[in-house]
């Protein structure tokens, strides 16, 4: 038994030179999902009860279009870089693990595929 | 690779249950929340692109008693998210790591989130008139 840590072994042999891409991504993501979150529930508030018509309308208008597409990708994206971190914390098992990261990435490319889609007809 | 005898850490469970960690496992999970209402968006936004009964379907079911629970667990947990993730920000640059400052910092973020939670359904409820 050794008391090396793959850590002690993997020093030495230089950085992977990409280990605070995510870090970063997570922030900038974050910092723009301030003013978009908070315009999202205002959005949502003033929409209570809306019936179809209204909620094309107001999907249709450009700012609320482009910026609804925004806060789709951006919190897809920081929802992803967050989960893996989870995933990477709790999920010990390394086949589980892969597959874990593997899921949430899929998962949240196509959900948020169907909701840009769905935004994108409603607009269009 | 793994060593599995290796001497391990301190596990979570031997330190006294402590608010700021209450406050930092809260935001953990309405992340993963937040993740899993973003199913219930898409269905929402699907059930609008698809035609008006299919969305007045849709905003029946989020009226609807149990709708509303998971609406409002929706709304705390983006203003929770959203109040601790500008505290983990101002972490990120340094300000408000002091032990007083973080508990002072973790009760504000949690009142902000109840407070917003409270106003937007208030709002939403007065915007709607009587049910």
């Amino acid at each position: 038994m050794t008391l090396r840590s793959p850590l002690a072994r993997a020093r030495g042999m230089g950085s992977a030179r990409k280990g605070a891409d995510l870090w970063w991504l997570q922030r900038v993501t974050a910092v723009a999902l301030i003013p978009l979150s908070i315009w999202l529930m205002a959005s949502f508030i003033s929409l209570t009860g809306a019936d179809h018509a209204r909620f094309t309308e107001w999907v249709a208008s450009p700012i609320n279009a482009v910026a609804l597409l925004l806060t789709i990708f951006t919190s897809f994206y920081h929802f992803k870089v967050g989960m893996d971190v989870v995933i990477e914390d709790y999920v010990h098992s390394e086949g589980i693990k892969i597959a874990s990261l593997l899921f949430t990435t899929f998962a949240t490319v196509l959900v948020g595929a169907v909701c840009a889609f769905a935004v994108l007809k409603l607009a269009l | 690779m793994e060593n599995s005898n290796r001497p391990l850490s301190p596990h979570l469970q031997v330190y006294r249950p402590q608010w700021t960690m209450i406050l930092s496992i809260l935001h953990r999970i309405t992340g993963v929340a937040l993740g899993l209402g973003t199913l219930l968006l898409a269905w929402w936004l699907v059930a609008a692109a698809t035609g008006p009964d299919t969305f007045a379907t849709a905003q029946s079911i989020v009226g609807s008693i149990p709708g509303r629970f998971v609406l409002l667990g929706f709304t705390f947990s983006l203003f929770y998210h959203l109040a601790n993730g500008i505290r983990h920000l101002l972490w990120d640059v340094g300000v408000g790591f002091e032990l007083k400052a973080a508990q002072k910092s973790g009760w504000f973020a949690l009142s902000l989130a109840v407070a917003l939670t409270v106003a937007s359904w208030y709002v939403g409820y007065a915007m709607r008139g009587p049910v």
